[in-house]
């Protein structure tokens, strides 16, 4: 126009787009989760690096913390057992996954639905009850403990194999999907070509899952590491980090050393993290969208052999949960076995009572729906928002960041942030809402990703359509968005509810007595001695945590019914 | 023409280093059918985008109906925008859709479901309101997505590759339908497309671009018969190429035949690209040798392809070495009396053919 000669010359700064009241108000939304994500994480952890350079005193002393913690051969050994903890337990959990993975992609055996439910259990329960099943089972008055030769169940070995369990779902899962997108083009090259079946399975599956067998066997190093239910409950004398943290804070109150174990601990762990971002990006790209899925053959002695080893792996799930399930039933074990529910009166026990599972069902709702607003709103702004990309960026980065932090060292820095008594969020220490923040913050990233691989599977013209109709983004955002994504947002609700029942790590340091929870008073009965209930209270937890998980199944499917006529077009 | 709607003026974009846009003026006149036209990365669907406010140009104006909306967001413009993905709503039904952008207007809900049933009329779906866009075909959705732009009667409607996504038959068919609901609407309206055949048979102007720049705007018999560049003259239809040298005013030279064509703008002794379509070049078979006519040149027939209305034969000049194509139809020749290895006289009427100068 030729009032504004200045802007049509090609000098002079870019132009920029004048704010909308939606940009504006997506920038205010983004901010403030942006702020939450810097109040729930980063600034915790920045008080507690920096705790971990101050003396009792709180008097800045450099890295002489860590030198003593270097010059203690007994916490320096922690880490080189947390390492072999970790080697031995992914090698072990990452074969066993492949081969059931295997069996249940390539095979045409019966029962694969329910051999993969079967699988998925140990998500459902706190990492502190298959411990408690190995020494029903192992102890020294172990129902089979002569299986054991003589060695103890009460170090390295029960914990390998309570980590086992406690991993193996999460293996499977990411080598079931990486086994999935397999191109059975490329199967029948192979075998035009006449390669016999092992030459295939070396020459095509192998290279084919090779970064989804890598991103497990990072998954499964950094849960087993920074795990510190099972190391608590059948450890023994076998200390590693996670129990040294436990054990510098609750039993020594040496919190500047808990602070160095912890930024030791999360050293393995972020280098996992890492290496497996790395990992992930590379696999996508493997993906290729013409590929055509492989429909395995039947073959009777391969099938056959499938099965068996699937009935194996489930019998040993089913059978850690059941003798836990016996071990809550039990009135004396093992000189009185018969059965009933004295061990259920929890009111007679430290850990809480029933309160404890009250709250713990309280916290779970509060994190699943809380959390799943933010979570998802978080996702919805960084994806669809303009402008602010630096605040967009470091909220993406933030976002990431929680899959990195083991929950105890999360629960540290949540002490030493929010009990600081110049914060002037102090009023949050010791109540349910910094229960539900560290929750929300601790299973933040794989929720975070949900959200996102939701969104980005919608057209990306949505928000332009409705700006060019003049409709405000939150209209579009309820009445299309939050529809069209009811499956993910109802998957991150329930990930969170199930987490929340049955985390132990980041909680507790921060729970009081007024919000015990059932996880914890598990830990806690099992430190006093009181296993039987214990194992009674981790069995509520499963049955609840089960409860949802099959009502979320039938709440999939009622919608799925529901919104058939136009979920057909977004499935593509 | 009536007046002016859309001016844009020194529009340049750039990502980063890559400059998308290249200092682009353009006007765009009342109730006119523009299209932009260009192979894919050409700049045209980032000049819709600056156009809409979706992607803001990094500098140069856009003023619609008298008014400076460079650097408005999306929302405080008045255009409807159609996708090639559609883009509608999965969980809304049609007339849902429809209406999205009716609704929040303080309208009435009798007048927003009568003007709905106004504009299912309009596109032929009265009878598909209540079903959802996975249940329609390809041409169907597009209908309705053409539906939801108009619904709020705006100045200019935006159509961004909109029949890319469906086959052959339905696209032909919605060229017409558009063209012609375009025609009755008297919407000022910009179409981004990569096919020539689409921009010929619907627009009123075509602005063809290339490398983020304008190569030429002009009405669809412009651009075919008078291609401004040689970019232009390749891009639109099917054209020969031949070296050749300007001898004198109105002449020039292909090898050793002369060639009467209009030679203004150009310098004798400057090398040329002669430019001749298929469909314009006369074959006669003729020995080589025999006395020849104005613009006229002997070849060798070297091979026929059979495209139904007509047969197509290339033609290998004996001066040059180089082949042309050249289109027989029956009011050509007849093609039955040509055959492959048949020596011809291929003539160039003057009229039909135009000279690039090398390097454009």
């Amino acid at each position: 126009m030729a009032g504004m000669p200045h802007r049509s010359g090609t000098h002079g700064s870019p132009l920029r787009r004048k704010s909308s009241s939606d940009d504006r108000a997506m920038r205010l939304f983004i901010l403030v989760i942006a702020v939450y994500l810097v109040i729930a994480l980063a600034l915790p952890l920045y008080v507690m690096f920096s705790k971990s350079l101050e003396n009792s005193q709180g008097a800045f002393v450099g890295f002489q913390n860590y030198l003593e913690y270097f010059n203690t051969p007994a916490l320096v050994y922690s880490i080189q057992n947390s390492l072999f903890i970790g080697v031995v337990t992914t090698t072990i959990t990452v074969t066993i996954a492949f081969i059931l993975a295997y069996a249940l992609t390539r095979s045409r055996m019966p029962g694969k639905s329910v051999f993969k439910t079967i699988a998925m259990i140990p998500i459902l329960v706190p990492s502190l009850l298959p411990g408690i099943a190995l020494i029903y089972l192992f102890g020294r008055q172990g129902l089979i403990n002569e299986l054991l030769f003589g060695y103890e169940i009460y170090g390295p070995i029960g914990i390998v194999i309570a980590e086992v369990f406690f991993t193996l779902p999460h293996a499977l899962i990411i080598i079931i999907t990486a086994l999935s997108i397999a191109d059975a083009r490329l199967y029948e090259a192979a075998t035009a070509l006449r390669a016999n079946r092992a030459r295939i399975f070396f020459t095509v599956t192998l290279p084919g899952v090779r970064y989804g067998l890598i991103s497990a066997a990072f998954v499964v190093f950094t849960l087993s590491v920074t795990d510190f239910g099972a190391p608590k409950v059948i450890g023994g004398d076998f200390n590693v980090l996670a129990t040294d943290i436990y054990k510098q804070v609750i039993g020594q109150q040496n919190f500047e050393m808990g602070a160095v174990v912890s930024m030791v601990l999360l050293l393995p762990a972020g280098l996992a993290f890492l290496v497996d971002r790395i990992v992930q990006k590379k696999q996508v790209a493997l993906l290729s969208a013409r590929a055509v899925p492989l429909e395995p053959l039947p073959n009777k002695r391969f099938d056959t052999l499938m099965l068996t080893y699937s009935i194996i792996i489930s019998i040993f799930i089913l059978g850690i949960l059941g003798v836990c399930q016996f071990a809550a039933l039990v009135k004396f074990f093992p000189y009185n076995l018969s059965l009933g529910f004295s061990n259920y009166q929890f009111d007679l026990m430290d850990g809480g009572g029933w309160d404890s599972y009250f709250n713990s069902i309280e916290m779970a709702s509060y994190t699943a729906v809380f959390g799943t607003i933010v979570v998802f709103a978080g996702a919805y702004l960084v994806e669809k928002g303009q402008g602010l990309g630096p605040i967009r960026g470091a909220f993406q980065f933030l976002a990431m960041l929680p899959m990195a932090i083991p929950g105890l060292v999360l629960g540290l820095a949540y002490i030493f942030f929010f009990n600081a008594p110049s914060n002037p969020l102090n009023f949050l220490y010791h109540t349910m809402a910094i229960l539900v923040i560290s929750t929300i913050t601790h299973f933040y990233t794989v929720s975070h990703l949900t959200a996102t691989t939701a969104l980005k599977q919608m057209d990306s013209q949505f928000e332009s359509v409705a700006a060019s109709l003049k409709q405000p983004f939150y209209r579009t955002f309820l009445r299309v968005t939050v529809p069209v994504c009811t499956p993910a947002i109802l998957d991150i609700s329930i990930y969170l509810f199930v987490n929340a029942m049955t985390t132990v790590s980041a909680v507790v340091f921060l729970y009081s007595p007024h919000t015990t929870l059932a996880s914890v008073a598990v830990l806690n009965m099992d430190d006093a001695g009181d296993i039987a209930p214990a194992a009674a209270m981790g069995m509520m937890i499963f049955y609840t945590a089960a409860g949802v998980k099959i009502l979320h199944y039938l709440l999939s499917r009622g919608i799925e019914a529901r919104t058939q006529a136009w979920r057909v077009a977004v499935a593509k | 023409m009536s007046e002016v709607f859309l001016k844009i003026e020194n529009l340049t974009k750039n990502f980063g280093q890559f400059t998308a846009l290249r200092d682009i003026s353009l006007e765009v006149f009342q109730g006119e059918f523009v299209c932009f036209l260009g192979p894919s990365g050409c700049g045209k669907t980032t000049l819709l985008r600056a156009i809409a406010g979706l992607d803001i140009q990094t500098q140069g104006s856009i003023a619609q109906a008298g008014a400076d909306i460079s650097v408005l967001p999306p929302a405080e413009r008045d255009f409807g925008i159609v996708f090639q993905s559609y883009a509608l709503f999965p969980n809304l039904s049609v007339e849902k859709n429809v209406a999205y952008g009716l609704e929040s207007r303080r309208a009435q809900r009798d007048e927003i479901s009568q003007r709905v049933a106004e504009l299912l009329a309009l596109v032929d779906l009265a009878d598909q309101a209540k079903k959802y866009p996975a249940q329609l075909s390809g041409g169907q959705q597009q209908r309705v997505a053409l539906a939801r732009a108009l619904a709020t009667s705006p100045g200019l409607l935006l159509l961004d590759e909109p029949l890319s996504a469906l086959d052959a038959k339905v696209r032909a068919h919605l060229r017409m339908e558009i063209k012609d609901l375009q025609r009755r609407l008297a919407v000022t309206t910009i179409m981004v497309t990569h096919d020539q055949e689409e921009a010929l048979t619907m627009a009123d102007r075509i602005v063809v671009m290339n490398h983020g720049i304008i190569e030429q705007i002009g009405t669809p018999q412009e651009i075919y018969a008078s291609p401004a560049s040689q970019f232009v003259a390749d891009f639109i239809g099917t054209m020969n190429f031949l070296s050749a040298k300007v001898a004198c005013s109105g002449k020039c030279l292909l090898d050793a035949t002369e060639i009467a064509v209009d030679t203004s703008d150009l310098e004798a002794g400057q090398q040329v690209q002669l430019a001749v379509r298929p469909e314009d070049i006369h074959l006669e078979a003729k020995e080589s040798g025999s006395a020849e006519e104005q613009n006229q040149t002997p070849g060798t027939i070297e091979s026929l392809e059979y495209l139904g209305a007509f047969v197509r034969a290339t033609v290998k000049l004996h001066q040059s070495g180089a082949t042309v194509q050249a289109d027989l139809s029956s009011g050509n020749i007849d093609p039955s009396a040509m055959v492959a290895q048949t020596a011809v006289a291929v003539t160039f009427p003057a009229d039909k053919i135009r000279l690039y100068p090398l390097g454009t």
